[in-house]
């Protein structure tokens, strides 16, 4: 195999966008799309995108329109225009393609766009799938949540836990201007909500928004030419792996995707002790639970320690490792194409030290990771930035 | 010798105290009857019984499959073939639905004796099952009950041999249904007991003794078809039978349950008679007939069988008529139940032997059990080079779980559990245990059942109970 630390710091991000994640009835994909892209353009200083973009890699988990829709919405014709989507790890994933494609020395600048438009559907969560008479119930609430009654029995975690991790996704969400919620919730109110499949409550339960996010992607030699102070991505990988529900030998403590990309991209990025290294996280928090697992799997605690970090106040916004600073898929929204794109929006802010009231303090020289899980999950994507 | 030589009965768990339906709660030791749920039909029903009668059997000797019921879950699309899918008798089975009556279940079973003396089936298993809808708070849905029974007639060792048989046949229009209809309707009671059911059933006591050259005395156990429980006392009283020689109808426990009926009442007989021991069983349905049986020492030798007392020893109680009407699809929703083709007929032919048959594969390489069948192994990654293997008659253990309170079901939550078969991992729901009893390690037996109804059709698939004690 090739040596992974090739892609390390070829490739910078010179501008972000995210429109409001939300129940955004009076707009269109279209819509979403101009205002994460523009917004992006100008944090690049991108005046002629028509000229300055290169290529463009896009996608989303639930429009069928392929990536006419993103090129429609910017006018981008004539150059080449991607659709990739692997559920909810597509915005890591197109984050990955557009890393490659530079580093291949195809192209110089380019443009991500994920989107999604559930809020279309008629629906509040997400449709059950009935297309076969087996894998029944299809919710992602009832395949996150397999992996409880074997962790909780294994160590002796329980829903009281998982409610601090909600309590802290709503607080940082009332910090972040683009949020979906603005509502701190109580322990309280965590316990009295509606069981969707168990342990998952309500509050267990990532929001899912409309929402869009871009990135603009530029070879390192060149990023000075852009207006904002660059970030590096030392390292981007995705991983797939095998249905959890009929692997036989998935044990239900961790999922497999997420420690096969951490090996992976920890090593492309130098990292050997990410709890040092690292200074912020926005990690995958569908559901309160994959938050919890994925501390454990990304080695920010040792395997089964997890609760007693969380009663620490580690992941908190004043904590050691704060995790998903701007609220994460819980409150700031899960538009599940978007997601990626968007926790590398909030780690760009994070390092360039602009994030506002939810900044986390002594980020600098540390490494800001996202990391996205899709599928039952089948599949992860970690992205890995840093200033230096 | 030709003859029964197995046979297994089917009660759904869930019973609905009449109490409840005349809007009071459950009295213990009340009369009840038992009910379909949601995930049950017909086919379901007797999916179960023929499987607690194949237990432990080869069942590649079985040629013949008939399925009797008036309540077929579709009038064009054979119910015997699918059921034959599901019990993996392969494809040399000479399959075939008896409808049309109640008497379906007894004409069956005769048409299987002819079919094994004639010598064009060996092996025929004869499935009776039934479940009824009457109309909410009517009488009927008081007096009915679900059910099937199943035999298998072979030529071998039998536990009972065929002693003779009548029929007579009637038009009248008493008790119908139909096409399309839900409920079964009836004619004025009276009508039906005094001009249908008395003179029919006497009619073909009459031609079977006048045949046979034999007399109510001489049957030990006499087990009547009758509409209800007066009226089965009128015509036990009526033909000379004694207490003693009385099969209990099961009113008040399991309800006229049909097309089931009858063969229910036999599979009781068989499982209380001692060998030598004469059988008389009377049905009723446009027209009537009798069957005559007697035990053979091999009664006492049928290895343990699941059979009406297994079934009646098994329940759970209806706390709430608006359960059952959920249960039953009777309550009305937001939106009416779509119109769409429903799934797709390719994939369900082509999965048929995983969902239908709960076939996995063990693969030849590594010997690894999976599920679903696919082209490479899930653990050595072996290409195409598979046995199939039945994992329906194994049991699982439940590796973890969930409480899905989601999933569209009349009785949130829906239990899905993770349950490795011999190494094989299947998403799994399992019924008939309540959340709080769930554990990892639960050992669970498989059962046929409907997942869903999408298209307007019932769609079939396996789920997990926890294996009885």
């Amino acid at each position: 195999m090739a040596k992974r630390e090739s892609i390390r710091d070829k490739v910078s991000i010179v501008g972000v966008g995210c429109c409001h994640f939300g129940e955004n009835w009076d707009q269109s994909p279209s819509d979403m799309i101009v205002d994460a892209a523009f917004e992006a353009y100008a944090d690049a200083g991108i005046e002629n995108p028509q000229e300055q973009i290169d290529a463009v890699f896009t996608g989303s988990v639930y429009s069928n329109k392929g990536p006419h829709e993103c090129a429609d919405a910017l006018k981008l014709f004539n150059k080449p225009v991607s659709f990739a989507t692997n559920y909810c790890a597509t915005g890591t994933d197109l984050i990955r393609l557009g890393v490659m494609s530079i580093a291949a020395g195809l192209y110089d600048t380019v443009l991500v766009v994920g989107y999604d438009k559930p809020k279309d559907r008629g629906v509040s969560g997400p449709s059950v799938v009935v297309d076969r008479v087996r894998d029944l119930p299809q919710t992602p609430a009832g395949w996150f949540s397999l992996a409880a009654a074997t962790y909780f029995d294994k160590y002796g975690a329980g829903r009281e836990d998982l409610a601090k991790i909600a309590i802290k996704n709503h607080a940082n969400g009332c910090l972040a201007p683009k949020s979906f919620l603005k509502r701190p919730i109580t322990e309280e109110d965590y316990f009295k909500a509606r069981i969707i499949s168990w342990p998952f409550g309500l509050y267990d339960s990532a929001a899912q928004t409309d929402g869009a996010a871009a990135a603009i992607l530029t070879r390192s030699d060149l990023a000075s030419q852009y207006s904002k102070e660059p970030v590096l991505v030392k390292g981007v990988t995705v991983r797939a792996g095998p249905n959890p529900q009929k692997d036989p030998n998935n044990d239900f403590l961790s999922w497999k995707p997420t420690a096969w990309a951490r090996d992976d991209v920890y090593e492309m990025a130098g990292i050997t002790d990410a709890r040092a290294e690292i200074g912020v996280a926005q990690v995958h928090d569908c559901f309160s639970l994959t938050e919890l697992l994925t501390y454990e799997d990304l080695g920010f605690c040792e395997k089964g320690s997890a609760k007693e970090h969380i009663a620490d106040g580690t992941f908190e916004l004043t904590g050691d490792l704060p995790v998903n600073t701007d609220g994460g898929l819980k409150t700031f929204g899960h538009p599940t194409g978007a997601t990626g794109v968007r926790m590398v929006y909030e780690n760009v802010q994070q390092l360039r030290g602009l994030a506002g009231d939810r900044q986390v303090q002594g980020v600098d020289g540390k490494y800001a990771v996202s990391h996205n899980i899709g599928g039952h999950p089948t599949a992860c994507g970690i992205a890995v930035l840093g200033r230096q | 010798m030709i003859g029964i030589t197995s046979y297994g009965a089917y009660i759904p768990r869930t019973r609905l105290p009449l109490s409840v339906i005349g809007g009071r709660p459950p009295k213990e030791g009340g009369p009840e009857r038992a009910v379909a749920w949601n995930d049950e039909d017909a086919v379901t029903l007797g999916a179960a019984a023929a499987i607690h009668c194949l237990k432990d059997l080869d069942r590649s000797q079985v040629d013949m499959l008939i399925f009797a019921s008036t309540t077929l879950p579709f009038q064009e699309k054979q119910a015997a073939a699918l059921v034959a899918r599901v019990l993996d008798l392969g494809r040399d089975v000479e399959t075939t639905d008896h409808t049309g009556s109640t008497r379906a279940g007894t004409s069956a079973l005769r048409a299987a004796f002819d079919a094994v003396k004639a010598g064009s089936a060996r092996s025929v298993l004869v499935i009776a099952s039934d479940a009824r809808m009457a109309a909410p708070k009517s009488g009927m849905e008081a007096n009915f009950g679900d059910g099937a029974a199943a035999f298998l007639v072979s030529d071998g060792d039998p536990i009972a041999t065929l002693e003779g048989a009548h029929a007579v046949s009637d038009e009248v229009t008493d008790v119908w249904r139909p096409a399309g209809h839900e409920f079964t309707h009836s004619w004025e009671d009276r009508f039906v007991i005094q001009e249908s059911f008395t003179p029919n059933m006497h009619a073909a006591l009459a031609g079977f003794f006048e045949s046979s050259g034999t007399q109510i005395e001489d049957y030990q156990r006499v087990a009547l078809y009758a509409p209800d429980a007066r009226s089965h006392a009128g015509l036990a009283k009526a033909a000379g039978v004694t207490t003693d020689a009385i099969q209990p109808p099961l009113y008040g426990r399991l309800g006229n349950a049909g097309t089931a009926f009858a063969p229910l009442l036999l599979v009781a007989a068989l499982e209380a008679a001692r060998p030598g021991e004469k059988i008389l069983l009377a049905n009723f349905g446009n027209g009537a007939d009798v069957t005559a049986f007697t035990t053979t020492d091999a009664v006492e030798k049928l290895g343990d069988r699941r059979g009406v007392a297994w079934n009646l020893a098994r329940r759970r109680v209806v706390e709430s008529y608006d359960d059952y009407i959920k249960a039953k699809g009777l309550a009305a929703t937001e939106w009416e139940a779509g119109t769409n083709p429903g799934l797709s007929a390719t994939i369900l032919f082509r999965e048929r032997d995983d969902d239908l048959s709960l076939l996995g594969q063990q693969c030849n390489q590594c010997g690894a059990i999976q599920f679903p069948a696919q082209r490479l192994c899930e653990t050595c990654f072996a290409k195409d080079d598979f046995a199939r293997v039945r994992l329906s008659d194994r049991t699982g253990k439940v590796v973890t779980y969930t409480f899905d309170f989601f999933f569209p079901t009349p009785n949130p939550p829906t239990i899905v559990t993770i349950t490795d078969v011999d190494g094989a991992r299947i998403h799994l729901q399992v019924v008939e245990i309540e959340a709080e009893q769930v554990a990892i390690g639960q050992e669970v037996e498989f059962v046929f059942r409907k997942i869903h109804e999408s298209g307007g059709r019932p769609n079939y698939y396996w789920k997990g109970i926890p294996k009885p004690d």
